[in-house]
């Protein structure tokens, strides 16, 4: 919007500032989150109950040597960690977070953030590829097909709601929300949006380019330091960033209740997308990686393509009653 | 159980009366000397002829003979090869023998009669330096590769204090550092096939999910596994050589780590044997102790692997849940030993101390608790769909397969064969408990998984009868060679007072001749076969354990499935490294 320009750095540096810290947040509550699950303590002696814990991982990571093994692809090597991290973070760009509260309020908003997401597989790929390791190569494989799949269903699914708001502006998707959260009329576009942002953010139970007790860490096996932090603090924005697009496309974004201020509802709506991705880490196996295709290709595709039909064949038949 | 009749006529009448020497053994056993050149038709016969035949090759060890005392009237063979077998529908055992005479001496391989006989053959080879002619890939399996000599031959010294020191010379460097290289055609695989190159995927010494130093070498084409070979020995320990050195009593520790997750489990099937050989016969207390708190650890060790079973599929929580269950069975262990995953709390004739006072308590509580803790991991993980997606249809082996592989226990069960030794050769009192014995049918991880489940609530159900009924009565026999012997008889005379103070200070002596005992383990069968030369340490002691032929099937129920179907068949499985390597 054009009126928020005169806050333009204050606004740039204010996202990435409380991005960053989220990311670094959500590590300490979901370990301490996992550990409540689990019936133990996690992290609990650095600073009141363990919250120092980020601090002195971030100094330990910082702090330690960086190696890049003498038998990986230098240049990528470097690359790959940076590659997720700017990808996500340029996806904030485009987020809502309150009326006048947006870095770029671009009429392309949504494309923006799919073709975002999609740089992010390079990162996987580029990882793996260039750590010249068989356990890495294995996830980079299965991660590139995991996302590359997951990506076409996920952006279908939106397509539902880009025809109900007639834009693909984020913030006028928002506002065409007043009356009806968009989770009502488009919940399967709701449902396969959330099983594609699991599967975008590889997290439990999509983690197979991970799969700890199958490929060790997967892409990121040879690792380590800041480089690691890097993939470790994408993966937690990947988080924020997929939960942020919930709100904002299903869930009203800012719109609430008149007794708190927008930008609350919409943090208070975000965390608790963030407590449903702590909770299925705790909660679900791992499917096989054909398996996971299988069901991607099998089922949300043809799901994805009829709600899109039915959809626009219901726009068509009310007569763009939306708009 | 003496269901041999006939057997040794029908040998005799087909190989000639001469051929076969029988021996008699504590464990009344049907044994067998034979010439060695005769061992692969005779067991050929005794599998695939004979009318209830032997179908598990149960053990295949062997025996230094070279320092054995002559006056015992055996045939100063240089070394003994034997073999067990198990008849099912005998239920049954035989054993052969057959001696060797040359200091490194060579006999016919049964490789091509048994899949299992591979390893074992191999092991021998390994331990003795029996060579085996017609064995397809005859190399050492435990120790590594560059190891000079065999361990269990009687030269090679038990202790390091006996060797000269340690020293690792540049040429020595050079030879071990080139024996890391990984060439693919040691191991009997190809780098390509017609049309693609395959990858080869070491998957540990050191891999999140082994579960301990196992490595296993993968030939994948994409993540499709072409084979897999298991290389083990990471883990040995040289637990049959230390026996050698031990006293009768101070070993028993030591069989506490042989299944690390089975603790005193392991002592029982030690202590049956060593009681077969001295001819005790424990109070009836002792059974009821010894049967409780064998299934408390049946219990716990079945807990670790269904934690870590999930925990291989992806699901992180009940690992840590079923730990937690873990604990309270280790602080009943606790209560009772004073030790918790290695109590070493069974004795010769006996168990360590008697109960402590309130412990029905602590047990009950226990029962109580644990039933609704198994109905919620029903819920958590046994019907979980990804769970049942990743298991069922997965590692698939038949009956016959599982006995042609020499498996046993609940792998064995899963297959829809209801065989638990405990049911159908009883041991230490187990016939006057009331269980089930737990099968499936598809003999798939699925499948496995719900046969070890339903085991820890018949576990659940014996150990609520050892409550209930545990009679009253001494802990320990009142035999001579009970150890440590009741202190009470050494007040009244100097007999017994000497019996007494040697049994403590040298060990007992235990009178020679050798026996076998087998118990249902955590895992599969477990057998203790000792050889007493009338001394205060064994001759020799071979442990028969029930992951070291799980193992070696892994190659033949993990070929074509995926990577990620080895983590499902592995945790399945039930191994423990530590009950593999010895």
């Amino acid at each position: 919007m054009e009126t928020a320009t005169p806050n333009y750095l204050l606004i740039i540096g204010g996202v990435l500032f409380v991005m960053l810290n989220v990311a670094a947040l959500l590590i300490w509550v979901e370990r301490r989150g996992l550990a409540l699950l689990q019936d133990r303590y996690g992290p609990n002696r650095a600073g009141p109950f363990g919250l120092l814990i980020v601090a002195a991982d971030s100094i330990k990571l910082f702090f330690k040597q960086d190696w890049i093994p003498p038998f990986a692809d230098k240049p990528v090597f470097i690359l790959a960690p940076a590659i997720v991290v700017v990808t996500v973070l340029m996806s904030f760009v485009v987020i809502p977070f309150a009326p006048g509260i947006v870095v770029a309020d671009l009429n392309i908003g949504l494309l923006f953030f799919l073709a975002m997401s999609s740089m992010g597989a390079y990162s996987i790929i580029l990882g793996g590829w260039a750590s010249n390791n068989k356990y890495s190569l294995l996830g980079a494989m299965r991660g590139a097909a995991q996302m590359i799949s997951y990506e076409v269903f996920m952006g279908l699914s939106l397509m539902g709601v880009v025809l109900m708001a007639g834009s693909f502006n984020l913030s006028t998707i928002v506002e065409a929300q007043r009356g009806l959260w968009f989770v009502v009329p488009q919940i399967i576009g709701f449902v396969i949006f959330f099983i594609a942002g699991i599967a975008e953010t590889h997290r439990l139970p999509f983690d197979v380019p991970e799969a700890e007790s199958e490929l060790v860490a997967g892409f990121h096996s040879e690792y380590s330091g800041m480089k690691f932090g890097m993939f470790f603090i994408g993966e937690y924005m990947g988080i924020t960033l997929i939960s942020c697009m919930m709100v904002v496309l299903f869930f009203g974004g800012w719109l609430g209740p008149d007794f708190l201020p927008p930008i609350v509802w919409f943090i208070l709506k975000t965390a608790f997308f963030l407590g449903i991705f702590i909770l299925l880490r705790a909660s679900m196996p791992r499917p096989r990686y054909d398996q996971l295709m299988e069901y991607g290709w099998k089922y949300l595709l043809p799901l994805t393509l009829l709600n899109l039909v039915v959809t626009a064949g219901a726009l068509l038949w009310l007569n763009d009653g939306y708009r | 159980m003496n269901n041999n009749s006939g057997i040794l006529e029908q040998l005799r009448s087909r190989y000639g009366e001469d051929t076969f020497k029988t021996q008699t053994t504590k464990d009344d056993i049907l044994t067998l000397w034979l010439p060695v050149d005769h061992v692969p038709e005779v067991l050929k016969f005794l599998k695939h002829d004979l009318p209830q035949p032997f179908l598990l090759l149960f053990d295949l060890t062997a025996i230094d003979e070279r320092t054995r005392k002559p006056e015992n009237g055996h045939i100063p063979y240089s070394f003994t090869l034997i073999y067990h077998l198990f008849s099912f529908e005998r239920n049954t055992f035989i054993r052969l023998k057959a001696g060797l005479r040359e200091d490194f001496p060579k006999a016919p391989s049964i490789s091509g009669l048994w899949q299992n006989a591979n390893w074992y053959e191999r092991e021998v080879y390994d331990m003795f330096g029996i060579r085996f002619e017609g064995h397809p890939h005859l190399s050492r399996i435990l120790m590594p590769r560059t190891w000079v000599g065999h361990p269990l031959r009687k030269e090679h010294p038990a202790r390091a204090t006996e060797m000269g020191p340690f020293q690792l010379y540049d040429d020595k460097i050079d030879l071990e550092q080139s024996a890391l290289q990984f060439k693919p055609e040691e191991w009997g695989l190809a780098k390509q096939s017609d049309d693609t190159d395959f990858m080869f995927l070491n998957i540990g010494p050191q891999h999140p999910g082994t579960h301990g130093v196992l490595r296993i070498i993968l030939q994948l084409d994409g993540e499709d596994i072409v084979d897999a070979i298991p290389d083990i020995g990471f883990h040995h320990r040289g637990a049959e050589k230390m026996g050698e050195r031990q006293s009768w009593h101070t070993y028993i520790p030591y069989t506490d780590r042989v299944d690390y997750l089975g603790g005193v489990m392991n002592n029982l099937a030690y202590l049956q044997a060593v009681e077969k050989l001295a001819g005790i016969e424990v109070p009836e207390r002792v059974k009821y102790i010894r049967v409780m708190l064998c299934e408390l650890f049946r219990i716990a060790s079945h807990l670790v692997w269904y934690g870590t079973f999930a925990q291989d599929v992806g699901q992180l929580s009940p690992v840590f849940y079923m730990f937690t269950d873990r604990e309270k069975i280790f602080d009943i262990i606790e209560g009772i030993c004073g030790g918790r995953m290695h109590p070493n709390w069974f004795r010769i004739g006996g168990v360590a101390q008697d109960m402590p006072k309130g412990w029905e308590q602590l047990v009950q509580r226990f029962i109580d608790y644990f039933p609704k803790r198994l109905k919620e991991y029903d819920a958590m993980v046994m019907k979980n769909s990804i769970f049942k997606a990743r298991t069922v249809g997965i590692g698939i082996f038949t009956k016959e397969e599982a006995i042609e592989w020499g498996v046993t226990g609940p792998n064995l069960r899963a297959c829809g064969f209801e065989w638990d030794f405990r049911k159908m050769r009883p041991y230490s009192g187990y016939e006057m408990f009331d269980f089930e014995v737990p099968t499936a049918s598809n003999g798939d991880c699925y499948d496995r998984a719900v046969v070890r489940v339903a085991e820890m609530r018949q576990s659940l159900r014996i150990i609520e009868q050892c409550v209930k009924n545990m009679p009253s009565g001494p802990y320990k026999s009142d035999h001579p060679i009970t150890t440590p012997p009741i202190k009470q008889n050494t007040m009244h005379d100097i007999e017994t007072l000497i019996t007494h103070f040697l049994g403590v200070t040298w060990g007992p002596v235990i009178p020679p001749g050798e026996a076998m005992s087998c118990i249902e383990a955590t895992k599969g069968a477990n057998g203790y076969y000792l050889t007493s030369d009338g001394n205060t340490s064994p001759y020799r002691v071979r442990i028969r354990t029930p992951s070291f032929p799980h193992m070696q099937m892994l190659p033949y129920i993990t070929r074509g499935y995926t990577v990620a179907d080895l983590l499902s068949i592995l945790g399945a499985m039930d191994y423990v490294l530590a009950d593999i390597d010895r």
